[in-house]
């Protein structure tokens, strides 16, 4: 079922392991053998239907959630044998940007920003406000430093969720819908946010989401996510025209098709 | 009609859930401090104490105030025929000392208080803001739930002796003017029969009511599921559950200190 994944960097060089990863809570089977691997500076966008576990993927690899079997692995370091204390240690080196951006409604943006500096960085007060400074200045966001996240619209929220993912200098930064439910000009701006800060920071990047426009402008690398399984690993440019009739079907939106008949007709 | 099997079971699952809610707390914490560092923000935790203890202080005061009114006029009426409504002062003194205090004052603070931790962690859990304290590998248990704990258990022994004063100055006001009770005699025949095993017996139970009240309505605030609907289901069933719990474990530390000492 699984297809022949795409050019597998070296063991050294992999960021992100995922080796037949099953997850299934109760008798819903959500994930059935991922094998996914991602190298530095890679952008991974993993494509895929709602609910068919994409961010189920981001919160197996932060360690928030344990598979039922398999191996998930970040920088060599076995994520779902790790204690408490370690999994806090490399939570420290990957970002997380939610879909809703998830900032602490009761700090102001500068303290939500300021949280992780100060709980586990023994940065002085000066140092962190300059790296605020710097962090909002990348999102373009520098003038909200005092707003709290009610008094913000969607698209700054999202841009401050950003800012807080990278605050830390992130090796890994994990995107979960970032230009859901925004105008396209916004949407246009969060994209080019993320490759922006990807390049600047050298970061290396998974990105979740089912917007085609936004995938094709982000993406270095493709997955198409269906049924617990990555049925096509690929460069964006291959995906286009690809050969398997769901991914053909996802990108299209045709509404004929094996993704709403339920049934694959064969793998990559 | 419900099942007691499967409703057994689950409220030990809950209970257990609760007890390694409290283990984690104090793992995190620990965690934190081996770091060098303070368990939690101590500005979190002073806006919580002024929040539960100052900001209750009113309620508690207010609703004890007539409680002890009200009980010193019933029992007096009764007494009075007897000749025996000087017994009042001890009564009102014992009974909120060692039960009606902390009992009283964990009820108000478990609709107040808990309702009010409940829906706040429940909305932020909705809102995936606990999940990102998480991510960023702050601990969310001793960043959130520690403080507010903390503040429940050290402010609920000081509400009870507000709740007990109180009581006992509404006791004292309605003796005077029912049971000509000169406010003097009142406060000395109070403070006679006082024996210092009511004190403890209060203290104790207001500090485990207090536990009792922060873990329960911080778990169930960390557990919501659903969305607004959820929250809602959530800070009901935190009243609920603490109230219960407090009246169980109040009846419980009575029986044993019942056996124990008043034998």
């Amino acid at each position: 079922m699984n297809p022949e994944p795409a050019p597998a960097p070296s063991d050294d060089s992999t960021v992100v392991e995922l080796d037949d990863v099953h997850l299934s809570f109760g008798d819903k089977e959500i994930l059935r053998g991922v094998d996914l691997t991602l190298a530095p500076r890679e952008r991974l966008l993993v494509l895929g239907q709602s609910g068919g576990g994409k961010s189920t993927l981001l919160r197996l690899i932060l360690g928030i959630l344990k598979p039922t079997s398999g191996s998930v692995k970040f920088k060599g370091l076995e994520v779902t044998r790790m204690g408490r204390r370690r999994l806090n240690k490399m939570r420290q080196k990957i970002g997380m940007v939610y879909q809703n951006s998830a900032l602490i409604s009761s700090l102001s943006v500068r303290d939500n920003l300021a949280l992780p500096l100060e709980e586990l960085t023994d940065k002085t007060t000066g140092e962190i406000d300059e790296l605020i400074e710097q962090k909002l200045e990348m999102v373009g966001m520098v003038d909200a430093r005092d707003k709290m996240p009610a008094e913000l619209s969607g698209g700054m929220r999202k841009r401050i969720g950003l800012a807080r993912g990278i605050i830390m200098d992130p090796e890994l930064i994990l995107y979960d819908e970032p230009s859901a439910g925004l105008d396209p000009v916004i949407s246009s701006v969060i994209d080019e946010l993320i490759i922006s800060l990807s390049e600047k920071i050298g970061a290396t990047s998974i990105i979740v989401t089912h917007e085609m426009e936004s995938a094709f402008r982000i993406a270095t690398r493709m997955a198409m996510l269906f049924k617990g399984v990555i049925i096509a690993d690929d460069t964006p440019e291959n995906f286009r025209d690809h050969p398997h009739p769901v991914v053909a079907q996802f990108i299209s939106g045709d509404t004929k098709g094996p993704i709403l008949e339920g049934e694959t007709t064969g793998t990559e | 009609m419900i099942n007691p099997v499967p409703a057994a079971r689950s409220a030990l699952q809950h209970l257990s859930s609760i007890v390694w809610l409290l283990i984690d707390t104090v793992r995190e914490m620990g965690d934190t401090m081996l770091r060098g560092r303070f368990p939690f923000r101590m500005s979190i935790f002073f806006a919580q104490t002024d929040r539960t203890g100052v900001g209750s202080i009113p309620l508690v005061a207010l609703v004890s105030f007539f409680i002890g009114l009200t009980m010193s006029i019933l029992t007096g009426y009764q007494l009075e025929p007897f000749g025996q409504e000087r017994l009042v002062p001890p009564l009102i003194s014992i009974a909120f000392t060692r039960e009606l205090g902390p009992l009283m004052t964990g009820i108000m603070l478990a609709a107040r208080i808990g309702a009010a931790y409940t829906a706040e962690l429940g909305t932020m859990t909705v809102a995936e803001e606990v999940e990102a304290i998480e991510a960023m590998g702050l601990g969310p248990l001793r960043f959130l739930v520690s403080p507010r704990v903390l503040a429940v258990f050290l402010l609920m022994p000081c509400l009870s002796v507000v709740s007990t004063l109180m009581a006992m100055t509404g006791g004292a006001l309605i003796s005077r003017w029912a049971f000509d009770i000169p406010l003097q005699i009142f406060a000395e025949s109070s403070l006679e029969h006082l024996l210092a095993r009511d004190i403890i017996a209060g203290v104790v139970k207001s500090f485990l009511f207090g536990l009792i009240i922060g873990l329960v309505s911080c778990y169930k605030g960390l557990t919501v599921r659903g969305g607004a609907a959820g929250v809602g289901t959530a800070t009901t069933s935190s009243v609920v559950t603490a109230i219960t719990t407090v009246i169980g474990f109040d009846t419980l530390i009575n029986i044993v200190l019942v056996a124990l000492f008043d034998q």
